[in-house]
């Protein structure tokens, strides 16, 4: 019994077996399942609910409306505030609450892939405030968060050319596969998570750590964009539902 | 007193009238396409709620896509007061300065109303005080005269319609679905007064006052109307509601 646990621990995990299946039985190229809601906080403006397996974000809307501190108001544009927080519960070990130097950035990321394709210049001198919350994490925590935030975003009737979609892409055991997830993100060698603008075919956000050779990266990319493609119904999918599905009493 | 009555005589619409009105719009109203952002919609002019790009109508925001004279338009389903200039809407009185008065219009602008543009008489600012004319948390009808680029908005009260409202209730309903609470040539509000016999005054901004009797009864159609404002056929339900007597026993007890 002993060994065994010790063979355990030190046997590295086999993150994709030999019939080329991964450790949530995915194949190299599948998503995880997606839920996608639009609508599901009462009090915001506009909400949206995002979910890739085990990794779930909700995000919020509030605005336009008058900018607060008053310094940072442009004359000719609105300006946009996103807080992106995980939940103290959303990992295995608790997660210390409020901004730190992982979440100030992912805002600042989020703001950027969003804010191409909103019509900021149609409210000027005003503030568009997205909040988004991580209520679970299993990696790719910044796309999901994007992808509920645009349809956060589209709920609140905030003018914009097009919904972003996020997916991210890895490379483990020196093979390019979608959505990263768990282990995956834990002992992969690449992560990079990719924001795509679907209508003008532009990414909005592309980040990588790792180590990953040109033809792999344009493989992963290509991966990345079509994963993009696939949310991007989902999403226009979640927001038809919130309207449709609403009878007459 | 002698402005209600007048509002009441030039309201007046038969029943007929009303009725052929309300088909119409229920029969344009089923031409009507739910977009979204991205969607291509149709050829023409590009309207509201939409852009072009290499050519092509694009939708912007979440709504009904429809045509008009060969305009394309999408009405959006969500989104904030955003003041144009001849709208009429209904506002708080917020502030009062030196010689005017700000006013909170439910939208991310507020306005401002100049004591010129509100009362035609002339004004000692020496000797009176302005709250004579309007008070904090006054209700006013008046009309946005004008929005300039960096959104600063006027009000003006120099049109027979803009006046002070006394007493009655106050809704807030998203400003995109004024329009629906109007109906075609205003048949809904007025199904809606007809029906209840109460006064009402709809806001583009959003905001609906209503006096009268059955004011609750007024408020939570406003309120259905505002749920469900994107389905087809919604007049005729609305009608079927109004006359069916199941008002909810909670909302008698509210105070204004």
């Amino acid at each position: 019994m002993k060994n065994k646990v010790i063979k355990f621990m030190t046997q590295e995990i086999k993150l994709i077996d030999e019939h080329g299946l991964r450790l949530d039985k995915r194949k190299l190229e599948d998503l995880r399942p997606i839920i996608a809601k639009a609508g599901v906080l009462k009090n915001a403006e506009g909400s949206g609910f995002f979910a890739f397996g085990n990794t779930q974000a909700i995000a919020s809307v509030y605005g336009p409306k008058e900018v607060y501190p008053r310094f940072m108001e442009e004359p000719e544009r609105a300006i946009i505030k996103t807080v992106y927080a995980m939940a103290p519960f959303s990992t295995t070990e608790r997660n210390k609450p409020g901004p730190s130097r992982r979440t100030i950035e992912i805002s600042f990321v989020i703001r950027q892939a969003l804010e191409p394709v909103l019509f900021l210049e149609e409210f000027p001198k005003t503030m568009i405030n997205i909040y988004i919350e991580v209520m679970q994490a299993d990696a790719s925590t910044r796309c999901a968060a994007i992808n509920a935030a645009s349809i956060a975003l589209a709920d609140a009737g905030i003018p914009m050319r097009d919904l972003v979609a996020s997916c991210s892409v890895g490379k483990v055991n020196s093979q390019i596969v979608l959505d990263v997830a768990g282990k995956e993100d834990e002992q992969g060698d690449v992560d990079l998570p990719v924001a795509y603008y679907s209508r003008k075919k532009q990414i909005t956000l592309l980040q990588m750590d790792g180590i990953i050779t040109k033809d792999e990266f344009k493989r992963a990319v290509d991966l990345a964009i079509n994963g993009c493609e696939q949310i991007y119904e989902k999403q226009k999918q979640a927001l038809r539902t919130r309207y449709e599905e609403v009878e007459f009493e | 007193m002698n402005d209600d009555k007048k509002e009441e005589k030039k309201t007046e619409i038969s029943n007929e009238d009303l009725a052929t009105k309300v088909k119409e719009y229920e029969e344009h109203a089923k031409t009507r396409k739910f977009v979204l952002p991205g969607d291509e919609i149709g050829f023409g002019m590009a309207g509201s709620g939409t852009y072009i790009e290499q050519g092509k109508i694009i939708s912007k925001v979440v709504g009904l896509s429809d045509k008009k004279n060969d305009t394309v338009f999408v009405i959006p389903l969500n989104g904030t007061y955003n003041p144009k200039r001849g709208d009429g809407v209904v506002g708080i009185i917020n502030e009062i300065a030196l010689s005017k008065w700000i006013v909170d219009i439910n939208s991310p602008y507020t306005a401002t109303l100049s004591l010129s543009e509100a009362v035609n008489e002339f004004v000692d600012l020496t000797k009176t005080d302005l709250t004579r004319y309007f008070d904090f948390g006054d209700i006013i009808f008046a009309k946005v005269s004008s929005v300039s680029k960096s959104k600063i908005v006027q009000l003006s009260m120099k049109d027979e319609r803009c006046r002070k409202l006394y007493n009655g209730r106050l809704v807030k309903i998203t400003p995109t679905k004024v329009p629906r609470v109007i109906g075609r040539q205003g048949s809904m509000v007025e199904l809606i007064k007809k029906k209840t016999g109460c006064q009402i005054v709809v806001g583009q901004n959003g905001l609906i006052w209503v006096k009268g009797e059955n004011r609750h009864k007024a408020v939570e159609t406003i309120l259905k109307i505002e749920e469900y404002a994107h389905t087809v056929g919604l007049t005729n339900k609305i009608e079927e509601f109004l006359s069916s007597n199941n008002s909810t026993s909670g909302c008698e007890k509210q105070s204004d």
